[in-house]
């Protein structure tokens, strides 16, 4: 380890050698692992027990599939049921090599967009597998009753997404995301019923247990009841999802959160790639201080709506009387071969140029109009009222109850949003931790996406872990089992269930001035003003500044009524906001050493001369894998995993 | 826009609970009615009055997670979530009255949070097809007629928000169930249990203590998602053919 701070906020330690991926052609080196891998034989299933943390598509569907071997599992949702995780929100679709469409899609091809779509900054072998495994997911979801929009011949539908060049995303309307999830969560009740998973429902945890440097379980808060309880077994998975909030105005749900991660993180476990946030840049843009909550709008739309500005600045005419000659079509005029549709990181962070220039639409909030139109009054002229009703009416209609303007008649307002997470908990190649016995999956891992998501890729990552990939290689280490048995009084049990303890009355015993939203909605505002879409050294180390002072106050002055033994949402509230401080500080630290642009992280001090993200291959192909300090403002550590590409060439994406 | 709420606050399952008033000064028509609870509870922390426990989380409609009785209908006047209906649905000084679902399969939590745990159980039963994980055939193996996917993808849409239990006269959770046995009973995959689905569902649904139906229509009537009221003519004729063939 450097004894010396790097930049004055980090160290840099160790390398990280190994990644658990087999070596060999890439097309082998999943069924090598599998067929490596120990096996615990039925018999002895059962006498193993696995914590599952979070119900979504990862963590519903390695339950009911962990269930089905006769692992005795435990699942934990802080909804009221576990068909609320916030995969069911997901739109657009789920991307599956089955090449149905007889154009050339293949394995290698899905594996090849996903490779060059993440900008070069993820790991070959997890993303070969991921394309690898996509046909079953597309099998096991129709097998469950997963209603996939379908032909009239009776075979599947596809559409093609995000700026691929084949039709290989399959779809249910608009709510493909909440179909997926329901088929995982019927499984996953089935095994309820069967006994072999056990539900605990409006259960947050809050503290991770690790006895002889394994994971051997959580603590956690009944949210009804109040009741601090710890819950043993022989390993952890953390299938918590992303950690977008942190900007507080997100398209994730209300109580989407880091802590889960976040505690195993201070635990040991290392977290990759913390600042790899993707803007999305189709959502309906913020009208007020009150905003909550930002809404996407899927991204099909860009097929059919045209984006543009008034070429003027400061012109708030109303758009229809707005002649053609004076608008300007940024992306058509921009990048002509992609138009409308380049990728996201692309779409978004042309769309902030515009409204820093002044030539934003909208209402004016905090000084700026943020906000550019997505017009269809082409698309109506030459499909028809009716043809465009019939294919985009629902989202439509929603554009209309959430903004009070008819889209038929006024051109829709977008603006980019906070949407996924590509960091997260470092996994090797078995999706396990750098703490043994803790796995974790879907979006709660750093692993498939690298600095950027291609559409419909979530959903497919999200199932792939938690049907095929975490039960196949969980044996491997069960197999080491039977494990020592742990009490409740072992020392390490009963320190981090009076941690949990202390945190609870501290926060209770405060008794400040400011609420917990007004500080979750500050740290935002620094979050997206100075880590958001485009990153300084100087605003990020302000920035760092900022969410220290932020924090200090936080921890004198927050007010939290109510008691600690019933339903109490500002409690709740209180400690995931605290976890979001300290995650804040990793995410700029990291941006700030990268000194590079890629994907959704971008550096404005590099940039080609047109103004596009470049990469610095050379200095930065790796995963930053951090580790915790050893307590709250101490300096990071810093461990590189390289990144090799040995089937993608890593070359500039170019758009134009 | 100012606004008069009249809202439920109960401490706990085991107080009894009552009607609060609250002035609120400066409604934006653009807030969504949550963004307005919100408003309401930063003003009640800065008193040092407790917040209203309502629940909630996508805030774009599609969890099922939020729902509340707004002047005596189920997520209020528009047919949407509570999470998707907007105060330009109210005018200046109008008085609202926020009350939790009412039925009692859903017993009260606190303030307007109430426990939906039968839901699951009800799918438990039997809401689901017995496919295990690995084995399953291509996907195009088992061709769908079109009109069938499209019904099963609308009974599918079901949000479990449990609307529709709040509004029935009957406290009955049918129009629910109903969307899932139609859903699945639609599917080829879904017919070789779709005799028990329907039995163990149904028996499960009235374990959980929720009344029988009369057709009465208001569940469909506020249902945010449109589940259509033959979903459980669809259920009824599933039942008489199951209980035909001696289940």
């Amino acid at each position: 380890m450097t004894e010396q701070l790097v930049a004055g906020l980090y160290r840099e330690g160790a390398p990280v050698r190994d990644t658990k991926a087999p070596a060999g052609p890439i097309e082998s080196r999943w069924s090598k692992r599998r067929f490596d891998a120990r096996l615990v034989n039925p018999a002895n299933r059962r006498k193993l027990s696995v914590i599952i943390v979070g119900t979504g598509l990862a963590g519903a569907s390695a339950g009911a599939t962990l269930g089905e071997a006769g692992y005795r599992v435990k699942s934990f949702c802080y909804q009221d049921s576990p068909r609320r995780a916030h995969s069911i929100a997901a739109q657009g679709g789920i991307n599956a090599a089955k090449n149905y469409r007889n154009d050339n899609d293949s394995t290698y091809r899905l594996f090849y967009d996903t490779v060059k779509g993440g900008d070069f900054r993820a790991r070959e072998s997890n993303v070969y597998r991921l394309a690898e495994v996509s046909a079953n997911i597309i099998d096991q979801c129709v097998a469950q009753g997963v209603p996939f929009a379908r032909e009239y011949g009776g075979l599947l539908d596809n559409r093609s997404f995000g700026g691929v060049q084949v039709s290989r995303t399959f779809y249910a309307r608009g709510q493909t995301g909440q179909q997926l999830l329901i088929g995982a969560y019927q499984a996953l009740e089935r095994q309820v019923a069967a006994g072999t998973v056990e539900m605990f429902t409006r259960h947050e945890m809050l503290e991770l247990v690790v006895v002889d440097g394994r994971a051997r379980g959580v603590i956690v808060r009944d949210m009804v009841t109040g009741e601090i309880e710890t819950h043993l077994a022989d390993a952890v998975v953390l299938a918590t999802g992303g950690y977008g909030n942190v900007f507080f105005l997100s398209t994730n749900a209300m109580g989407s959160n880091t802590t889960a991660i976040w505690r195993a993180h201070r635990k040991g476990a290392l977290f990759g790639n913390p600042c790899f946030t993707q803007i999305h840049p189709t959502c309906i843009p913020v009208s007020g201080a009150h905003q909550s909550k930002l809404t996407l709008m899927s991204e099909s739309l860009r097929n059919d709506g045209r984006i543009w500005v008034p070429k003027a600045g400061g012109d708030t005419r109303h758009p229809r009387e707005i002649p053609e000659a004076e608008r300007d079509y940024y992306l058509e005029r921009i990048y002509p071969a992609f138009g409308n549709l380049v990728p996201r990181d692309i779409a978004s962070r042309a769309a902030k140029n515009v409204c820093d220039e002044g030539r934003g639409v909208g209402p004016e909030v905090e000084g700026v109009r943020r906000g550019v139109y997505l017009d269809f009054a082409d698309a109506i002229k030459r499909l028809g009222l009716e043809a465009v009703r019939s294919k985009y009416g629902n989202l439509f209609d929603m554009y209309q109850r959430i903004t009070g303007e008819n889209p038929y008649e006024v051109p829709m307002r977008i603006y980019p949003a906070v949407h996924y997470t590509m960091g997260g908990l470092w996994v090797d190649y078995d999706l396990q931790s750098t703490i043994p016995g803790l796995f974790v999956t879907g979006e709660a891992n750093f692993s498939d996406h690298g600095a950027n998501r291609l559409g419909a890729s979530a959903l497919m990552q999200g199932l792939a872990d938690g049907y095929f990939v975490l039960p196949n290689t969980i044996n491997d280490y069960l197999a080491d089992g039977p494990f020592a048995t742990v009490g409740e009084d072992h020392p390490a049990v009963a320190e981090a269930a009076a941690n949990v303890q202390s945190r609870v009355q501290t926060f209770l015993g405060l008794q400040g001035s400011r609420s917990v939203d007004s500080f979750h909605k500050e740290l935002g505002q620094i979050m997206w003003e100075y880590c958001g879409m485009e990153r300084t050294e100087e605003g990020l180390r302000t920035a760092v500044e900022k969410i220290r002072a932020l924090r200090d106050q936080f921890w004198t002055d927050v007010r939290v009524l109510g008691e600690a033994e019933e339903l109490n949402q500002s409690l709740e509230k209180a400690g995931r906001v605290a976890d979001f401080f300290e995650l804040a500080e990793l995410m700029c630290i990291d941006a700030l050493h990268r000194r590079e642009s890629c994907g959704g992280h971008f550096r404005a001090e590099s940039q080609t001369e047109d103004g596009e993200a470049l990469r610095h291959d050379d200095e930065f192909a790796y995963v930053a894998a951090w580790e915790w300090g050893g307590m709250v403002g101490a300096p990071p550590v810093l461990h590189k995993e390289n990144l090799v590409y040995e089937h993608v060439e890593m070359k500039q994406r170019s758009y134009k | 826009m100012r606004i008069t709420l009249k809202v439920w606050r109960q401490k706990n399952a085991a107080t009894p609970g009552r009607m609060v008033d609250y002035r609120l000064d400066d409604v934006s028509e653009d807030m969504s009615f949550l963004e307005m609870l919100d408003v309401l509870n930063e003003s009640l922390i800065a008193a040092g009055e407790e917040p209203v426990a309502f629940d909630h989380d996508c805030r774009e409609g599609i969890c099922g997670m939020c729902g509340v009785m707004i002047d005596g209908v189920a997520h209020g006047p528009e047919m949407t979530t509570t999470c998707q209906l907007h105060m330009r649905s109210f005018s200046d000084g109008d008085t609202i009255t926020v009350e939790p679902w009412r039925a009692d399969p859903f017993p009260v939590i606190k303030d307007l949070v109430v426990n939906r745990g039968a839901f699951d159980r009800i799918i438990a039963a039997g809401g689901y097809i017995s496919a295990n994980t690995g084995a399953a055939p291509d996907a195009h193996a088992m061709p769908v007629p079109k009109a069938d996917a499209d019904r099963a993808f609308e009974a599918a849409a079901c949000i479990s928000c449990g609307a529709c239990v709040a509004a029935c006269p009957n406290g009955s959770a049918m129009l629910f169930t109903a969307a899932k046995v139609t859903h699945l009973g639609s599917l080829p995959q879904g017919q070789p249990e779709r005799d028990d689905r329907v039995v163990n569902m149904l028996h499960q649904h009235d374990v959980e203590g929720f009344g029988g139906c009369t057709n009465i229509g208001e569940c469909t009537a506020v249902c945010p998602v449109g589940i259509p009221l033959d979903t459980i003519s669809q259920l009824n004729f599933d039942l008489r053919h199951a209980l035909g063939r001696g289940h």
